[in-house]
């Protein structure tokens, strides 16, 4: 029988609460359970990769490869945390954050030339030669005061991204 | 890997355009200058790939409806376990009992039939279409299926495909019981698949397997050959190509609606109230699900056989299965979705992550010359 989803307590709930930092009420962390138990088909308490682009709509996004490497393998906690950033309630260096984190994808807190370069290739694919991506790349640096050679850090990435009032949100659908 | 990327890019010339049901608005256009913030700002792509994580229109079509708890109240309980009672105790050996039965009239009716009468074909088939109505009927009154059937009967003739909804392999019996179609479906293992081959055959059913896109053209070849001829058995086809909840309707595959043949849409809507008649393939083998259905209190269902419908001039094969669709997610009330239900078996083809690029890449390029 599939009520899986009332066995979470109040405890559990705050618990996640806690580690997402409130930012998903209660009625939301029930509908993400309910989804997590959905994608973990096997429940091994962790959604693979493969469950991860059984999903469609996921599977098209040029940067599911990439969101792959960082959701791969989350038990619900981290799950939970990786999706808060989209919450309604996250502020914008929540948000620019996650944003860092998929550009940072050694985990060093630097973002290279060549990370920025890696997700322009993600999002471009074919359309766009290497030497164009490159040239366009190092236009916009030079802009905006910085070089190719530039280690680019999370303040750097709240400064460029911060003012333009980043729009991430997904609503959690809640019955 | 390679095989399931050829057979999806010869199934892409049956989609319709992904893109022209998805939400529009989330990447918006904008314009001016190309900024470092813009090219660093990926939080379109984000949101839509966590809106997909948190919820998405492909796995709701499969989703089955988890059985409510309603019983836990004192006053409910004692009620609620004499149902079981009666449902497990006496209903269900009940229906096993006229299961058997069923198998037994038909069986001893069929193999003579089907053996001795093997020089007069007409009226060999003519009975055969007669025993595997009565045992259709059979399989539905073990599940005391409550069926109301409007519209007019359908009716053998040359050049007509009925085209169907599909929420499990009950709507075939359903069907079936009412008239001896031949079906398209998809071979299936064990006893089903055993009588698969053996009686369905010989009400005209052509099997194929999914996964073999050998078998596509084969199929292709015999609904030729099939609508031709007036005295087959009227053809059913499921263009789902997999069970739905019934509350969705995925992409039609378009073969049905290639044949040049007049198409019949027939709309099945289940009633819940008492079980939930999908058929999840991946979670429950068909035996289960039968047994599921049969120790419940009833199945009930609508059907109905709605207006015969044609190629209009200058209209393709796909469009002329998303107008068919739409009368029959109109009369059952159920929602279109975009997806191919095939999309349960192999990935989506990459030519969707292709076109999101190109418009990315066409929109960094026209802003850089912007200056």
């Amino acid at each position: 029988m599939g009520s899986t989803s009332s066995m979470l307590t109040q405890y559990d709930i705050e618990e996640v609460q806690e580690h997402c930092d409130n930012l998903f009420s209660q009625q939301e962390i029930v509908s993400l359970y309910q989804r997590f138990c959905q994608l973990d088909r096997t429940a091994k308490g962790f959604i693979s990769a493969d469950e991860f682009l059984s999903v469609p709509e996921f599977a098209m996004n040029p940067l599911s490869q990439r969101l792959l490497k960082m959701a791969d393998g989350l038990n619900f906690k981290e799950f939970v945390a990786f999706l808060s950033a989209f919450s309604a309630k996250a502020n914008m260096q929540q948000k620019v954050k996650l944003i860092f984190k998929v550009y940072d994808s050694d985990c060093n807190g630097k973002v290279t030339f060549n990370d920025i370069l890696e997700v322009l290739r993600d999002l471009t694919g074919s359309f766009m030669s290497d030497k164009q991506r490159e040239e366009v790349l190092s236009e916009v640096l030079q802009e905006a005061g910085y070089t190719r050679e530039s280690l680019l850090l999370l303040d750097d990435f709240i400064k460029i991204l911060g003012k333009s009032g980043l729009k991430m949100e997904v609503e959690v659908p809640v019955d | 890997m390679s095989k399931l990327n050829v057979s999806s890019s010869e199934l892409d010339l049956d989609r319709p355009n992904i893109e022209d049901y998805l939400p529009t608005g989330s990447i918006q256009e904008p314009h001016g200058k190309l900024r470092l913030r813009d090219l660093l700002d990926i939080s379109p792509t984000l949101t839509e790939a966590a809106g997909a994580i948190v919820d998405d229109s492909f796995t709701r079509c499969f989703k089955s409806i988890p059985r409510e708890p309603w019983n836990w109240n004192v006053y409910l309980f004692p009620l609620w376990c004499l149902g079981v009672v009666i449902r497990y105790g006496v209903l269900f050996p009940a229906r096993v009992l006229v299961l058997t039965i069923g198998w037994i009239i038909f069986l001893s009716s069929f193999i003579p039939v089907h053996l001795l009468l093997k020089g007069h074909d007409k009226l060999r088939r003519k009975l055969e279409r007669c025993l595997v109505e009565l045992m259709c009927s059979f399989f539905v009154a073990s599940w005391t299926g409550v069926v109301k059937y409007h519209g007019p009967r359908p009716s053998m003739r040359p050049k007509q495909v009925f085209v169907a909804n599909h929420t499990s392999m009950i709507d075939f019996i359903i069907l079936e019981q009412m008239t001896a179609f031949a079906v398209i479906m998809q071979k299936h293992p064990g006893w089903v698949g055993l009588l698969q081959s053996t009686i369905l055959e010989s009400v005209g059913c052509i099997w194929f397997n999914r996964s073999e896109a050998k078998d596509r053209e084969i199929v292709a070849r015999k609904l030729r050959e099939h609508v031709q001829e007036a005295d087959n058995n009227p053809l059913l086809i499921f263009p789902e190509g997999t069970c739905v909840n019934n509350h969705y309707t995925v992409m039609f595959k378009k073969g049905a609606f290639e044949l040049g043949c007049t198409v019949c849409p027939i709309a099945i809507k289940y009633n819940k109230i008492f079980v939930d008649a999908f058929w999840n393939s991946r979670k429950q083998s068909f035996t289960m699900h039968l047994l599921q259905l049969m120790t419940s209190w009833a199945v009930v269902c609508d059907v109905w056989y709605l207006e015969p419908q044609n190629l209009k001039p200058g209209e393709t094969p796909i469009e002329f299965a998303e107008r068919v669709r739409d009368i029959i997610s109109v009369r059952a009330g159920l929602k279109k979705v975009p997806w191919d239900g095939y999309l349960k078996y192999s990935r989506p083809s990459p030519k969707h992550r292709e076109r999101k690029q190109q418009s990315f890449a066409e929109s960094v390029l026209r802003r850089l010359e912007e200056k």
